[in-house]
């Protein structure tokens, strides 16, 4: 199965947003490399004709009907934000867009 | 250390509830006894991360003003009372408590109070329940020790140098240790199990579906289940009846009625030996596995004898997609994981950094806030799920649950009642032993996993000691037979019931107390030295 | 950078633009699209509409609106999608500051709506815009950028619009020009109006459009590098910048540039577009099924109700206007295309079935299409000011029998819009009662005639006097005299029917 350089490491850390040391990178290679290893014994499945399972509950159609319920108070909602002002919660500039 | 028989802490819930009715002693009393010894083994044990005493003291003075009231209007209020009135329950720190912390014991919810009541805590306060506290656990539930929360480990008071399982472990080793008579877990791939198993107390993960998530830490959303503990099965029934329902807030939330009879196990011993006469059981070859301890697996085919000898028919199947459970579950819980843990940037709450611009901020702050195994589990998730590797990976994972689903499904339809099998290969190992190497702590799950992948319930209940540690036997279901499991829980109790071990108390308690003893975190840091 | 317009009218005589067109609209529900806050924030103050669910707390869980699902249904019908029988949701997984958990929750490849289509009228003539999907999400917080006290930059964040229910619609590259890509925008805005689903009022946000545009040279297929055009704040904006974007794109072709896929933005004061955000490497959303909602099953029943409850659509309205009605085509786009209008039409149309169609459309896009203009006021069935449907039809009536001047009808109208009294107490009490009768009008007539002899003299000299005149009796009558009446008195009086009255 497909294994993971460096790079690759440093890429998907940086999809998840996860500011990683060097050494933490260069670990992290090897773990995942290990467990990708123990992946690869589902290649040996063939599921060309079996359907992929999301969820186990057999569940389908559970709406909620269009009415308004409070909201939290405007305190609420601050009360846990690192930074707030005028009622917003603040944030440095903003430089990235995110993919 | 010989138990005090007039300590409220040794006793069942539901004899405690009797009391309570009966006026023997006050919900302060028994919330007080508990307080104690939470306080008392907290040092030696860290079960717990909070303990919030004047909350737990106010909601037990509200239920002895309702038990008082009760009894002056007579039998029928009295029976009328909710089930949990004034007994204590211990959360796990991934339950929202309006006002209170919850951390899912990582660093990057530290400091953040929950606005809100999780579905289960509105039922538990609606029940009586008086909430003791939030206790340990592997950071995001992600762990088979507790050694991954980012406060510290917590002690198994059968062996304090040992882990207690995990994710739940605090849990399990509060009620273990007399800290609550029972306590609330989350399980996604046997957090509850595992652990109930490595301390010797009964667990339950019910159906996927059939206890709400609203309120609780997600971890992997198809597959996490909120579910009891207790040091038997009535009780955990009961707990699980509290909390157990449809929830509108949780569009995954079933709408089965939750059967009365969880309610209703049979106290006498002999009707619930009975009850196992005739029962079909299957005995899945797969999960003898190897790598699993002698000890462990003589217990669990003693136990599957006395089941025999009750009357219970016993065939041995096969469930053969089982090998492939590991791979699939951390395909498919991970990058649920790395979708869940995407909204922890430090912005909205928990302590973000603020010195650079806004990406760096987020960077630095989950890079500096979640421990090595979140971290681990989020690449690992965000790789199956991200461009070229998805099919590979995540739908391939999700087509072979289909397959250990089915293999199950196969028995279900084949009639058998339930499946037996052991809940862990091993007993409590000790600490450090399995952290340098990510897969050998993944295999501790191997029996426990499928059963979430495949949306069962699965108990775990207690069935003797190997080398003094307990060892836990696992009782598998169809669908929405959680009170058909606790049936055969409470059958082999009955059968069991004058079993030597079952007296026995864990082994370290009295040093857990000990005021002047390591704490956990410096035993495993002794042991790893 | 600008363009050169003599090279770009050459160099587009040899590319074709192929223009696909984005549009979100955020759909009118009551509450918001995975949770029971109020869709209603516009004006509240900031973070004053959010819960656990839409500020992405730990623990919080996604419920389903119907009434938004049942929204992009009826859109799907309105531009004769199909709805597959199961659809789901996904997660689309990317960072930012106005994204709560993530992740938004949205449909990937199953859609509530595909393969459907609209059709407008351009200056060249009808075109028929392929639409590939329609799905359904949920929108992003708001962010303001600015500084702080100290001149740090920074953004403020209101999660208000966080979850408000999101519908994305998005074309097929079937469109070739600017203006069939203003025109589509239009279309869909009324579309989406008459059926109810959305305000779809561009300038307050409510329908964001963008435009993915590129050129390839006439007559081959392979498409050109695409550019994604934002910033479009109005209809007319749509149609500049990517006007401005075939122009640009065409010169630099020209001048064998290589285009870059980038994201630019329309900047409407200086009329170009600019570079927003380049391309630096592709999107990777990790779209997976969202596991917290189960999947949609739309039965056929499902929708047959949907359609059930839906209003006549803008392109049926203006077919029936012309074919049954005998409107104008341009009257009845008029009215078609505003549903304040449609709504005057029909409801005067229903109180007053003998009334005339010819005359309730110059009514309405007359002296009550000024009044909408010049009020804000509207009552409960959507009419302006105080006025009812009833009272408007009497008052056409009145016209129409010849019983109420039309300059005095305006007057009445004015009167019944300000304060809601009955056609028939405002006639009555200003006494207008037109003067239908020749004989009535006999002596004013020779009155007029006798005090304007100049305007005698002209007409018989063929010069436009009778106009004058007829004015004349008008003012003599304070209005209540037949105009037309009083015209042909007027010609026969002065035509040589007879010397005096007849």
């Amino acid at each position: 199965m497909a294994s993971l350089s460096r790079d690759d490491v440093a890429h998907v850390a940086h999809l998840a947003r996860l500011g990683l040391t060097e050494a933490e990178l260069g670990r992290l290679e090897g773990e995942l490399n290990h467990i990708l290893d123990q992946y690869g014994r589902l290649t040996e499945l063939d599921t060309d004709a079996i359907a992929p399972t999301a969820q186990t509950i057999e569940l389908e159609n559970i709406l909620r009907d269009d009415v308004v319920a409070p909201s939290l108070s405007q305190a609420a909602a601050l009360a846990n934000a690192a930074a707030a002002r005028d009622g917003f919660i603040v944030v440095s500039a903003v430089l990235d867009r995110g993919d | 250390m010989a138990s005090d028989p007039t300590d409220l802490t040794r006793r069942y819930a539901h004899e405690l509830a009797d009391g309570l009715r009966s006026g023997a002693f006050s919900a302060r009393e028994v919330t007080d006894a508990h307080l104690a010894a939470a306080e008392r083994d907290n040092r030696g044990l860290h079960a717990w991360l909070t303990i919030d005493a004047s909350t737990a003291r106010r909601q037990a003075d509200a239920a002895d003003q309702t038990l008082a009231a009760a009894r002056s209007e007579g039998p029928a209020a009295l029976a009328a009372l909710p089930a949990l009135l004034g007994l204590p329950v211990a959360l796990k720190d991934l339950v929202s408590v309006e006002g209170g912390q919850c951390t899912a014991g990582s660093r990057i919810l530290e400091g953040y109070h929950a606005p809100y009541d999780a579905h289960i805590t509105e039922r538990l306060r609606a029940s009586g329940a008086v909430l003791l506290g939030k206790t340990n656990m592997d950071e995001f539930a992600m762990g088979s020790s507790t050694e991954h929360s980012a406060f510290g480990p917590t002690s198994n008071p059968w062996d304090l140098d040992r882990v207690p399982g995990g994710s739940s472990g605090g849990s399990a080793a509060a009620v273990a240790a007399f800290n609550a008579p029972f306590g609330i877990g989350t399980d996604t791939g046997g957090s509850i199990r595992q652990p109930a198993g490595l301390c010797g107390i009964v667990g339950m993960k019910p159906t996927y579906g059939r206890v709400s998530r609203y309120g609780i830490v997600a971890f992997a959303s198809s597959l996490d289940q909120i579910g009891p503990f207790a040091r038997d099965s009535r009780d955990a029934a009961a707990l699980l009846h509290a909390v157990a329902g449809r929830d509108e807030r949780d569009s995954t939330s079933a709408p089965m009625p939750v059967p009365d009879s969880l309610l209703g196990l049979a106290a006498s011993d002999d009707a619930a030996a009975g009850a196992l006469r005739g029962k079909r059981l299957g005995l899945p070859r797969e999960y003898f596995v190897a790598g699993m301890e002698p000890g462990v697996e003589a217990r669990v085919r003693e136990a599957v004898a006395a089941l025999e000898t009750a009357g219970a028919i016993v065939e041995e199947v096969s469930l053969p997609h089982t090998e492939y459970g590991l791979a699939t579950y951390y395909i498919v819980a991970p990058a649920e994981a790395s979708a869940n843990l995407a909204r922890y940037d430090g912005i909205r709450y928990g302590p973000g950094r603020r010195d650079g611009d806004t990406l760096a901020n987020v960077l630095a702050t989950r890079g500096e806030g979640f421990g090595a195994e979140v971290k681990r589990r989020i690449m690992l998730g965000t790789y199956a799920l991200s461009a070229g590797y998805y099919d590979a990976f995540y739908l391939k994972a999700q087509k072979v649950r289909t397959l250990i689903k089915a293999d199950f499904d196969r028995l279900w339809a084949d009639g058998f009642d339930a499946l037996v099998a052991p809940t862990s290969p091993t007993v409590a190992f000790r600490f450090g032993a399995r952290l340098a190497d990510p897969v050998a702590m993944y295999l501790s799950d191997a029996c426990t996993l499928p059963v979430n992948m495949a949306g069962l319930p699965g108990v775990s209940i207690p069935c003797g000691l190997s080398e003094g540690l307990p060892v836990g036997l696992q009782l598998i279901g169809a669908p929405w037979t959680e009170a058909e499991l606790f049936g055969l829980a409470r059958g082999y109790e009955a059968i069991t019931a004058d079993a030597p071990w079952r007296s026995v108390e864990p082994a370290q308690l009295a040093q857990a107390a000990d005021p002047a003893g390591p704490t956990p975190a410096e035993r495993a840091a002794g042991l790893a030295a | 950078m600008t363009a050169a317009a003599p090279a770009a009218s050459t160099a587009l005589e040899r590319y074709e633009a192929v223009i696909g067109i984005e549009i979100h609209c955020q759909l009118r529900t009551a509450s918001k699209m995975f949770c029971s806050c109020s869709n209603a924030y516009d004006g509240a103050p900031p973070n004053s509409h959010t819960c656990p669910v839409c500020l992405g707390l730990p623990g919080a869980l996604p419920t389903i609106n119907r009434a938004a699902v049942e929204g992009v249904i009826a859109t799907g019908i309105a531009i004769g999608a199909t709805t597959p029988a199961a659809t789901r949701w996904d997660r689309k997984n990317y960072f930012y500051p106005d994204l709560p958990k993530g992740y938004q929750i949205s449909q990937y490849d199953l859609p509530l709506a595909a393969h459907g289509r609209l059709a407008v009228e351009t200056s060249a003539g009808p075109f028929v815009v392929g639409i590939q999907r329609a799905h359904l999400e949920e929108d992003t917080a708001k962010l303001i950028h600015g500084s702080d006290a100290d001149g740090r930059r920074t953004s403020l964040i209101d999660f208000n619009r966080s979850g408000a229910p999101l519908m994305e619609i998005v074309t097929e590259p079937s469109i070739r020009t600017a203006e069939q890509a203003r025109r589509y925008a239009e279309e869909l805005q009324l579309l989406l109006r008459t059926i109810g689903v959305s305000g779809a009022d561009m300038e307050r946000g409510q329908m964001r459009v963008e435009a993915n545009v590129s050129l390839r040279p006439r007559g081959t297929e392979p498409f050109g590098t695409r550019v994604e055009v934002k910033n479009m704040n109005s209809f007319r904006s749509v149609e500049r910048a990517i006007a401005f974007e075939i122009q640009r794109q065409a010169v630099a072709l020209d001048a064998g540039e290589v285009l870059t896929q980038d994201t630019r933005g329309w900047d409407d004061n200086r009329g170009v577009t600019y570079v927003m955000r380049s391309k630096e490497d592709s999107h990777d959303y990790r779209y997976f099924p969202e596991p917290d909602l189960p999947p949609l099953r739309v039965a056929p029943e499902w929708i047959e109700a949907v359609r059930a409850g839906l209003p006549e659509l803008p392109a049926a309205r203006r077919a029936r206007y012309v074919d049954a009605l005998g409107l104008s085509a341009y009257d009845a786009g008029v009215i078609a295309g505003q549903p304040d209008l449609t709504t005057a039409f029909e409801a005067i149309r229903a109180a007053g079935p003998g009334l005339s169609p010819k005359e309730v459309a110059n009514f309405v896009t007359g002296d009550y299409g000024r009044a909408l203009n010049e009020s804000a006021e509207r009552g409960p069935a959507g009419l302006v000011g105080r006025t009812s449907a009833p009272e408007l039809a009497d008052l056409l009536g009145r016209v129409e029998r010849g019983e109420l001047s039309r300059t005095n009808a305006r007057e009445v109208f004015a009167s019944h819009a300000a304060t809601g009294e009955t056609a028939a107490a405002i006639v009555e009490e200003k006494g207008f009662h037109q003067i239908s009768d020749s004989s009535a009008l006999g002596a004013t007539i020779e009155a007029v005639l006798a005090a304007n002899p100049a305007a005698i003299t002209d007409h018989r000299a063929g010069k436009p006097a009778l106009g004058f005149l007829v004015g004349q009796v008008m003012k003599a009558t304070r209005g209540q005299a037949n105009a037309e009446l009083a015209g042909k008195l007027l010609r026969e009086r002065l035509d040589g029917a007879g010397d005096g009255p007849a």
